[in-house]
């Protein structure tokens, strides 16, 4: 019971919130909070987003190159990485960046406004919460998700190079030509899909866990595990329901 | 007719009844106190004046309308005309305390800048705020982070004003200064004010009406020389417990 109250309450946050999306381009003020927003989210994740793209095109690269190697196939490395990256692993690996570095952010930020009375103040001055707190964030989530997802599948498929390059003897532009042959734009459109879902998912999910917080400091807490955790499942859910939509 | 009145309200919270049966009424242009040990439901009281909690059963009712069971254009003017004093503040942390003050001007009033500023100096000037206009919440004391909630309670220039443990935390000089500009905007302007304090003496100094909350009900409601007269064993507990702590 509630749970589906839970699901009910995310909801209505996701649906009053994109409503709100035109807002954030109203006044100056606003739109100076959503560029802080989209620095926070962009900039701000970049390093951590580079870092763990960079491995992932690494390890696909190594496992997938090694059982390639056994059958002499390695010039196909470049395909296999790329097009694990585009379809499932860049959306993937950006969206766990994002849960566990903004959404969690969000969840304390907003967590810790509602215990401090901050999200009454704003109810009383008849300032809509979504409309200046949860439209920005989640909207710079949505900007920003399939822009990292892109920027780490070029990573990752540089990091598979080299891997391809130093260890399993693969030439870096045939490894280069053969990534791009296979970068088809359908999967580049579905993958920047998912990443933008996920981007929609994890935002909605902190902002209604962090204005959902229950009082005290212990509240803020087990917002933001749970906001984090639930995005997280999330994340894996929905990137299989909409691979399943699209490749069948 | 009342400014506000509370009629049978009733609120539980996890199967505790915070509120039970709480009934009294406040007139316009009064200052009205409500005072009771900590835990007795005081801001739970104030958040359903302004529909920040909507009661279990029973009413409240401002200026004859019911709060709990209104349309939205309705509760927006309601709250247009009240401003609220959270007990800590409730400041934005990445906005000065000028931009707090100035925010629901701007944000909701959408008035021009140049009476945006004149209005912001005012209120800030009126809790002696003014040195600190540009630091954020986090650089200056509670106290002061009390004070800024308090100039952006009256910065619009409303016409009631909800005071949630104004003075609590602050060292005493400052308190009577809070305890005067209460008194002074209740005054001058004719804003109906409603304390919730710890501070009896305080409440006895300016009060025009004190009530006493016990178990979420009103034990008592009078002026502050019936209030100290009052033969209600409740009444004399707490005097006895507040001179008590004043020893
Ligand atoms: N939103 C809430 N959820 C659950 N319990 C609450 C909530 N608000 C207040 N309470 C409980 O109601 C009681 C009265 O709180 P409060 O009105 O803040 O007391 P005080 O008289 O000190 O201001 C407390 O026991 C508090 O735990
Ligand atoms: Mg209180």
């Amino acid at each position: 019971m509630a749970f589906v109250h839970e699901v009910g309450r995310t909801t209505r946050v996701m649906f009053a919130s994109v409503c709100a999306f035109p807002t954030v381009f109203r006044s100056r003020d606003s739109r100076a909070d959503f560029g802080v927003q989209l620095y926070k989210t962009g900039i701000g994740t970049l390093p951590v987003v580079t870092v763990v793209s960079l491995f992932t095109g690494m390890i696909l690269a190594l496992q997938v190159g090694l059982e390639l190697r056994r059958f002499n196939q390695e010039i196909y490395l470049g395909a296999a990485v790329m097009i694990t990256l585009i379809r499932e692993m860049a959306p993937f690996s950006c969206g766990m960046c994002l849960a566990a570095c903004v959404g969690s952010a969000i969840a304390a930020e907003l967590g810790t406004m509602k215990v401090n009375d901050e999200i009454d103040a704003l109810e009383i001055m008849s300032i809509s919460p979504v409309r200046f707190l949860a439209a920005p964030r989640i909207l710079a989530l949505v900007v920003m998700a399939p822009l990292l997802a892109f920027f780490c599948c070029a990573i990752g498929t540089l990091g598979g190079g080299i891997v391809g390059a130093t260890q399993l003897g693969v030439n870096f532009e045939q490894y280069m030509s053969s990534a791009m042959s296979m970068a088809e734009v359908k999967d580049l459109m579905v993958g920047l899909l998912k990443a933008l879902i996920f981007g929609l998912v994890i935002g909605t999910v902190s902002v209604a866990q962090g204005m959902g917080t229950s009082l005290g400091a212990t509240g803020v807490g087990r917002a933001t595990q749970r906001s984090v955790v639930v995005s997280f499942l999330m994340i894996l859910m929905l990137g299989y329901m909409v691979t399943r939509v699209f490749y069948r | 007719m009342s400014l506000i009145s509370f009629e049978n309200v009733v609120k539980e919270f996890d199967g505790r009844k915070v509120l039970d049966g709480l009934t009294f009424s406040i007139e316009a242009g009064e200052v009205f106190a409500i005072v009771g040990p900590s835990g007795t439901g005081k801001s739970v009281t104030l958040k359903h004046i302004v529909r920040l909690l909507t009661p279990d059963s029973g009413r409240v009712m401002v200026d004859g309308v019911n709060v709990s069971d209104c349309s939205s254009r309705q509760l927006r003017a309601i709250r247009r005309r009240v401003g609220y004093l959270f007990q800590g503040g409730a400041l934005l942390a990445w906005m000065t305390v000028e931009e707090n003050v100035a925010l629901p001007l701007k944000e909701c009033d959408c008035l021009p800048d140049a009476q945006i500023d004149r209005r912001v100096a005012e209120a800030l000037a009126a809790v002696e705020l003014a040195d600190a206009a540009e630091k954020y919440p986090a650089e200056i004391s509670g106290g002061m982070q009390k004070r800024a909630g308090l100039a952006r309670a009256i910065v619009r220039e409303s016409d009631v004003v909800l005071y949630d443990e104004p003075t609590s935390g602050l060292d005493p000089v400052t308190s009577v200064t809070i305890n005067r500009l209460i008194k002074k905007l209740n005054k001058t302007l004719g804003i109906t004010s409603v304390v919730v304090t710890h501070d009896l003496q305080g409440a006895l100094a300016f009060a025009d009406r004190i009530l006493l909350l016990k178990d979420g009900k009103a034990v008592e409601c009078s002026t502050p020389a019936d209030f100290v007269a009052s033969d209600n064993p409740d009444v004399k507990e707490f005097l006895s417990a507040m001179k008590g702590e004043m020893q």
